[in-house]
């Protein structure tokens, strides 16, 4: 694949995105004209760039879209659910035609061949069919209340500017604004008018007395041609028609304009605007029109052109602020992409690789001067090591990535489901500014659909169950980010059913998961969900319910070296939570020391460190002021035997709001880790999620802190069911 | 015909000398009954000096004196040609070869 055709590929998905984006918004609010430009935009620049690559199968099929949606845009047909639907559905076929130009394949495959064909046969109703009473007007023809002869036949926007005599004076070149004018489109016509400019000496060389008429053919709107004058709107004049204006408003144009009415309208005819005929016509039938007393009930007709402009001078004013505020922004945004530069993934990854290297480079240095005792060399290499620290920081962020554009796609998922299961479902998105590691977010993207579409599925009832529960119709499904010590939380809410507790439970004593005389606390219940082979849904439907997911979700996070946890209020909705690691490369880690190994723990997780009292060292939890805080001893868990030292230190570490301490014999303090991953054969270990290399050159084995708590947790929990002293038959593994 | 005075300017037709390009192009056209303007080496024009020549053909035609261009730098003759005044100036214009372009 050549180059220009990956950079179609890559560019059109965007575009594609942007489209899907624009229709859904749509959607939801069909009055915003802005957006029907956006999508008409995006579909256009495929258009046009599949052209360039001559991949005509796209070309051909966004030409069809493209028709509708200008169709759309100039308001010859209505909105409708179909429509954005059909819309949709297109935007899904360009994709996969998308996906046969990536794979290389000159024809798009039979069948889906088949799909394109049969939306364009949809489309083609879009196209041909008589046009349905229009929805949406074009700007200028709503203000219009006299039909004073016919639509003038240009298909060019009309602009009429008289320049102030300030401008010059004022350091602005108005020829620079035209060009910059030419460049939003053609400019078929323009005629100079310099009848404002005085004779003789009464001539100002400085005072600028130029008008122009311009005919622009452009694919911009309104809103763009005007921004073009924005330097200048406060000294200068600007009229602008839009393509195919009733001749009236160009009779209008040519009243309001200072010059002698037949020679702007001969300017007019000059420049291709309206023919000698139109122009007299119009003319003439304005003054017969002026001089007609009009009756009540004909003002249709004969419209008092002074009221209707002075009417339309002030709508105009409104139309045209807001529509320059919305512009402005729309500019800014434009400006903050253009500063954004692609770079390679596999560059970014080679980079922090390196930076990896220079970290543990840079520790091993740090150590060597330290060891020579040169005041100097020791101070220097500290300036060094904080420098490193700086790049890899900034490293790690270049690899940052907003969590919104993952969950924006779930915008659509949720459309569609929500219409597949005929349930009202609303999508509200929250943090979606979080950032968090490139990597992570890939992976992150199917957990977190499986957990939406469960969530739609099972936990939100139909409209009518939820009424006759008294809950609002429309249910709410919720996504939400935010950053929590270290790690990024996702939540996905839904007020929904709640998970049913007496119905896994029976299922889980049914599938053999549990035994009917276990007592389960409800949590515990709860947790059941995500054992293998699980699933409470009556009908298995095409969406989730087969069992396969719970389990796989959760394995998927957990090789994120993130966690996932669910809460549920039966009735009242659930809450799933995912952890994740901000970053999968480097961390700030904690130095510990048992015996002559070394522990590293993510220093993010460490709250503080106390000694380990004499007395309290033969239980497995102590009195933090107050607190309970159950630990362990690392030298138990990895029976380390070597020689206990006189005094141990405790580590209390939280995960997810859970306190734990950690014995070991010494704290060496923080160190920079990149973290190594191990090796496959040591996946099962417990306890420990990587390695890294110390500046000695030794290894220090990184702490899966969050399996230290919940083995902490479990252990009590077994411990207190152990005294509960009921029945139990099998005892957990 | 009477007398030509010809002038030649050399600086830019921009609006930082656009008062003193006023006073030698009204003098010129005063003292004889044509002028012709050697713009050739005119490096930047504009809307200033778009308008001094504007001015310029306004006011001979109003005094019944002639003003020809004789020689258009490529600024000006873009300038001219971007605002459709070449047939106003209706004088003859050289494309080069690298304009045509």
């Amino acid at each position: 694949m050549d180059e220009l055709t990956s950079v179609f590929i890559q560019e059109g998905r965007e575009q594609l995105q942007a489209m899907e984006t624009g229709l859904l918004e749509l959607e939801q609010q069909p009055d915003k004209q802005d957006n029907i430009n956006g999508i008409f935009r995006a579909a256009h620049t495929i258009k046009g760039a599949s052209g360039v690559i001559e991949c005509h199968f796209i070309e051909g099929f966004m030409h069809k879209v493209e028709n509708v949606l200008d169709r759309l845009r100039n308001g010859e047909i209505a909105l409708s659910g179909e429509l954005t639907g059909l819309l949709l559905r297109s935007c899904d076929h360009l994709g996969s035609l998308m996906d046969v130009l990536e794979a290389g394949a000159p024809e798009p495959a039979p069948e889906v061949k088949a799909t394109g064909d049969a939306l364009q046969a949809e489309l083609a109703v879009y196209t041909s069919g008589p046009a349905p009473e229009t929805g949406k007007v074009v700007e200028a023809e709503s203000e219009v209340l006299s039909s004073g002869g016919g639509v003038v036949n240009t298909d060019s926007w009309h602009i009429s500017v008289r320049f102030g005599p300030h401008m010059l004076r004022g350091g602005m070149d108005p020829l620079s604004f035209l060009r910059f004018l030419a460049s939003l489109g053609e400019i078929l016509a323009m005629e100079t008018i310099p009848d404002a400019m005085p004779a003789g000496a009464e001539m100002d060389p400085e005072s600028c007395y130029l008008g122009f008429e311009i005919r622009l053919q452009t694919r911009s709107s309104k809103a763009d041609i005007e921004r073009v004058f924005d330097f200048c709107r406060d000294d200068c004049e600007l009229r602008i028609l839009p393509p195919n204006s009733k001749l009236a408003e160009y009779v209008k144009l040519i009243k309001e304009l200072p010059e002698d009415d037949m020679r702007l309208g001969e300017m007019l005819v000059r420049c291709g605007a309206l023919t000698q005929g139109e122009l007299d016509g119009g003319l003439n039938s304005q003054q017969t029109g002026a001089q007609a007393t009009p009756a009540e009930g004909e003002e249709a007709h004969k419209p008092q052109l002074g009221e209707i402009l002075i009417d339309q001078k002030v709508i105009h004013k409104e139309v045209v602020e807001a529509a320059v505020n919305k512009q402005t922004q729309v500019s800014e945004k434009k400006a903050v992409e253009a500063r954004l530069i692609r770079v390679h993934a596999d560059k970014l990854d080679q980079l922090i690789d390196l930076v990896g290297e220079l970290v543990i480079a840079g520790a091993s240095a740090n150590l060597l001067a330290q060891r020579s005792g040169q005041t100097e060399l020791f101070e220097s290499t500290s300036v060094l090591s904080r420098l490193v620290e700086n790049i890899r920081d900034s490293a790690l962020q270049l690899r940052m990535v907003q969590i919104g554009e993952t969950f924006n796609r779930f915008n659509r998922v949720v459309r569609d489901v929500s219409k597949e299961l005929g349930k009202e479902i609303d999508l509200i998105i929250s943090g979606a500014e979080t950032e968090l590691d490139k990597s992570v977010v890939e992976k992150i993207g199917d957990p977190l659909m499986h957990l939406v579409r469960n969530s739609m599925d099972h936990g939100i009832e139909l409209g009518s169950v939820r009424e006759a529960r008294g809950k609002p119709r429309r249910g709410t499904v919720e996504l939400n980010a935010y950053h929590d010590s270290g790690s990024i939380v996702i939540e996905i809410v839904d007020d929904g059913n709640g998970l049913p507790r007496d119905k896994i439970l029976a299922k889980a004593i049914e599938k053999g998961l549990v035994q009917p005389t276990q007592t389960l606390t409800d949590q515990e219940i709860v947790n059941l969900i995500w054992e293998p082979g699980f699933s409470t849904a009556d009908q298995v439907t095409n969406l989730s319910g087969r069992g396969v997911g719970m389990d796989v979700v959760r394995r998927n996070i957990q090789s994120l070296r993130g966690s996932c946890d669910v809460s549920s209020i039966e009735g009242a909705g659930s809450t799933f939570t995912i952890r994740l690691p901000l970053t999968l490369a480097i961390i700030d880690g904690f130095l510990v020391g048992v015996g002559k190994s070394a522990y590293v723990i993510p220093l993010d997780m460490v709250i503080e460190c106390i000694e380990l009292n004499e007395h309290e060292a033969d239980r497995h939890f102590l009195n933090l002021r107050g607190e309970v805080l159950p630990f362990v001893r690392l030298r138990e868990m990895f029976e380390i035997e070597e020689e206990q030292p006189a005094r141990e230190n405790i580590v209390v570490v939280q995960y997810a709001g859970q306190k734990a301490g950690i014995v070991v014999d010494q704290l060496l303090g923080e160190f920079q880790t990149v973290i190594k991953p191990l090796s496959s054969i040591f996946r099962h270990l417990r306890g420990i999620g990587g390695s890294t290399i110390l500046g000695t050159g030794e290894v220090a084995l990184i702490l899966d802190v969050q399996t230290l708590v919940q083995r902490n947790a479990r252990s009590e929990e077994r411990e207190m069911s152990l005294n509960a002293a009921l029945p139990r038959s099998t005892a957990q593994n | 015909m009477g007398t030509q005075n010809r002038l030649a300017i050399a600086e830019d037709l921009t609006i930082y000398h656009a008062q003193e390009q006023k006073e030698r192009l009204s003098t010129a056209l005063e003292g004889a009954d044509g002028l012709e303007l050697d713009l050739s080496q005119v490096g930047e024009i504009d809307t200033a000096g778009l308008q001094l020549l504007i001015f310029a053909k306004r006011e001979a035609a109003r005094l019944d004196k002639t003003l020809t261009i004789v020689a258009h730098s490529s600024a000006v003759h873009q300038a001219l040609d971007f605002c459709n005044l070449v047939g106003y100036f209706g004088d003859p214009v050289v494309i080069t070869v690298h304009e045509q372009r």
